[in-house]
């Protein structure tokens, strides 16, 4: 029996649909890594992860199929695109943001348009190890800098730590900001280490690199990620996992009369 | 958006011989996109000039520091001796938009950005400072988030930044590079201009001049500090009010005063009569309050704004109040 039909059988509490069993597959996600990962897991779940992977993993072939230059172009420009360790270059209209350059002419779609001007943070992605918002920033202006994109975290078919945390914490509910908020979180462990401040940090002349964030902090500085299904707690518990190893999961009870009415004094 | 041609300077030669009456600089582009993607702003030429060689951060022969004009609003609001001997701009700078922005605004940027009035953001409405002659959208409008002090019949806008009010409180000074190769030197509070009858200007630059520095004097207010930024939301909006304030204590009397506001005028709106109340008294409550009201009371608002009288009076007392009481 082949390893991973032994597999399935295992597993058969994790009944998959031939669909997700293509998911793990395109995955490279076989025997104990695929166990593993269903364990993170809910199946339901598996779509949104799976949607930026499938295109990482098509990476090179939907970047050939993609026309390289548009006919006359008004004020073309030329750029190469160092995208997730791949360089492309383009010959773009100078209008184009690198948000459309990603989509549209890389075909990484995994980066999202919610508002294209600087308002949500759908856009992040990581430059120069910076969070940036890729609908505001030029694509002409990117020449020579370092671009991540949530298709460029995993490696060796790992999910990225926060991805992992997104997933198990259930960090999301349709997905849509979950891109932009994993390169944000992401960079956000890097300002930490930094011992970069926030409009909340007490005291901006003592601070140190090495910070642990409260939750006030981490609130305060993911706040340029907007999530209209509103998963803030959860994304807070997963950024907390990864960057303090609190993998505490929260609890919740209905608030007692008592409590209510101190809210209501309060 | 319109077409336009992308130039990319390498040295500030470059940038300001491709200067052309339709150019615009584009520093982090997170205000200038924005506004070409709504058709505001119709530049036929963009001049990158995010490669010149203005991202230091430097001490000047007054005792200050100095801002090179291209470094990142995250990078300066971070750097060691800015956040320890200016912990007022910082603050204010870190209150402002998200980490992202930070990270791609330069300061020379933050310097000319451009007001939040939802009027100027529409091309169907009627705006001054857009178009000029079209009228007012907002005199007659939705003007909840307007000025209280300075305005004109032409035009009521706020300036919307944040970093600008701690540098008005602070004293800064701006150095700018001429298109005919000189530079000069321009007073904090004279960059920024009341609309008057010409709105659409801003700024007293003129056409094509480069922001290269800012240079802060000798830091006076590493000890008492507080911006207050008062919004819609905790994070990640622009200030309904706020406030700048820096004081310096020496046995019990202030001897030195920073304070300005925000949200309030078509510029950085400095409270020279409530600093200059405040100088020689004693850091009270009682001093802060007649402060407040001495300064409040010439207060202009519309019907949908009077709230920020009374806002920005307390504003103004709980900033003084925030700043004098943090433990040095
Ligand atoms: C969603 C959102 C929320 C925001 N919230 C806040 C907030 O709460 N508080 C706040 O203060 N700001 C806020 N901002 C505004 C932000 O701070 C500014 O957009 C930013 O500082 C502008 O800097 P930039 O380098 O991106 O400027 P650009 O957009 O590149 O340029 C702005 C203008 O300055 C000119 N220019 C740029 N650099 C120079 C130079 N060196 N010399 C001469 N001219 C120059 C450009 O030609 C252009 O006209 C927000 C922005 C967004 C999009
Ligand atoms: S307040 Fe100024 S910016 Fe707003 S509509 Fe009137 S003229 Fe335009
Ligand atoms: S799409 Fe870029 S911030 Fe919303
Ligand atoms: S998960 Fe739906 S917007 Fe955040």
């Amino acid at each position: 029996m082949k390893e991973d039909d032994k597999f399935k059988e295992e597993v058969n509490l994790d009944k998959l649909s031939d669909d997700e069993n293509i998911i793990l597959d395109a995955m490279g996600l076989n025997g104990s890594s695929r166990r593993k990962f269903l364990k993170q897991v809910s199946t339901a779940s598996l779509g949104i992860y799976a949607s930026s992977f499938f295109t990482s993993e098509l990476f090179a072939s939907t970047m050939k199929d993609l026309p390289e230059n548009t006919t006359a172009l008004l004020n073309e420009i030329k750029v190469n695109l160092r995208v997730n360790e791949m360089v492309k270059p383009l010959t773009l209209d100078s209008r184009t943001s690198l948000l459309d350059a990603l989509r549209e002419r890389l075909g990484l779609t995994g980066t999202k348009k919610g508002c294209d001007h600087g308002q949500c943070g759908a856009c992040t992605v990581i430059i120069d190890g910076k969070r940036n918002l890729s609908c505001l920033t030029l694509a002409a202006t990117c020449e020579g800098k370092e671009i991540t994109t949530v298709e460029g975290l995993a490696k060796n078919s790992e999910m990225h730590p926060m991805q992992q945390a997104f997933l198990k914490h259930d960090g999301f509910q349709c997905g849509y900001c979950t891109p932009g908020q994993i390169c944000s979180a992401i960079a956000l462990l890097e300002e930490a280490k930094n011992g970069e401040a926030s409009y909340v940090t007490e005291d901006l002349k003592t601070i140190k690199s090495g910070l642990t964030l409260s939750e006030e902090e981490i609130r305060e500085r993911m706040s340029g990620n907007i999530c209209r299904c509103g998963a803030y707690n959860n994304i807070v518990q997963a950024f907390k996992e990864v960057h303090s190893g609190d993998n505490e999961m929260p609890t919740w009870e209905f608030a007692t009369q008592e409590q209510m009415n101190k809210a209501k004094n309060a | 958006m319109r077409p336009f041609k992308y130039t990319g300077a390498q040295n500030k030669d470059q940038a300001l011989q491709a200067f052309t009456a339709t150019s615009h600089y584009l520093g982090g582009g997170t205000n200038l996109v924005d506004l070409m993607k709504e058709d505001v702003e119709r530049p036929d030429q963009l001049i990158d000039i995010n490669n010149l060689d203005y991202k230091k951060i430097t001490s000047n022969d007054k005792g200050g520091l100095t801002l090179g004009a291209m470094l990142s609003n995250s990078e300066t609001a971070n750097h060691p001796e800015v956040r320890t001997n200016y912990p007022l701009l910082s603050m204010a700078m870190l209150s402002a938009a998200t980490a992202q922005i930070r990270n791609m605004a330069s300061n020379g940027g933050n310097l000319l950005q451009r007001t939040r009035c939802p009027y100027f953001f529409e091309v169907s409405m009627p705006c001054n400072k857009r178009e000029p002659g079209s009228g007012c959208g907002a005199l007659n409008g939705m003007n909840a988030l307007h000025a209280i002090f300075g305005y004109s019949d032409s035009c009521i806008a706020t300036n919307p930044s944040d970093m600008c009010v701690a540098l008005a409180a602070i004293g800064a000074t701006v150095e700018v590079q001429q298109t005919d190769g000189s530079s000069r030197m321009i007073v904090f509070t004279d960059l920024h201009r009341l609309p008057g009858d010409r709105p659409e200007k801003d700024t007293t630059l003129m056409q094509g001049e480069l922001i290269t520095a800012i240079h802060l004097p000798k830091p006076e207010f590493s000890d008492h500090y507080y911006y207050l930024k008062i919004r819609e939301r905790s994070s990640y909006a622009f200030a309904l009010v706020s406030v700048a304030a820096g004081l310096q204590v020496k046995s019990g009397v202030i001897t030195k005063v920073g304070l300005a506001m925000g949200g309030v005028a078509h510029i950085p709106w400095k409270l020279t009569k409530a600093e200059g109340f405040l100088a020689g008294k004693k850091p009270t409550s009682e001093n802060f309050k007649a402060a407040a009201a001495l300064e409040m009371k010439d207060a202009k608002p519309f019907e949908a704004n009077t709230y920020k009288v009374e806002m920005g009076k307390n504003a103004i007392v709980r900033a003084l109040t925030q700043a004098y009481e943090r433990e040095v």
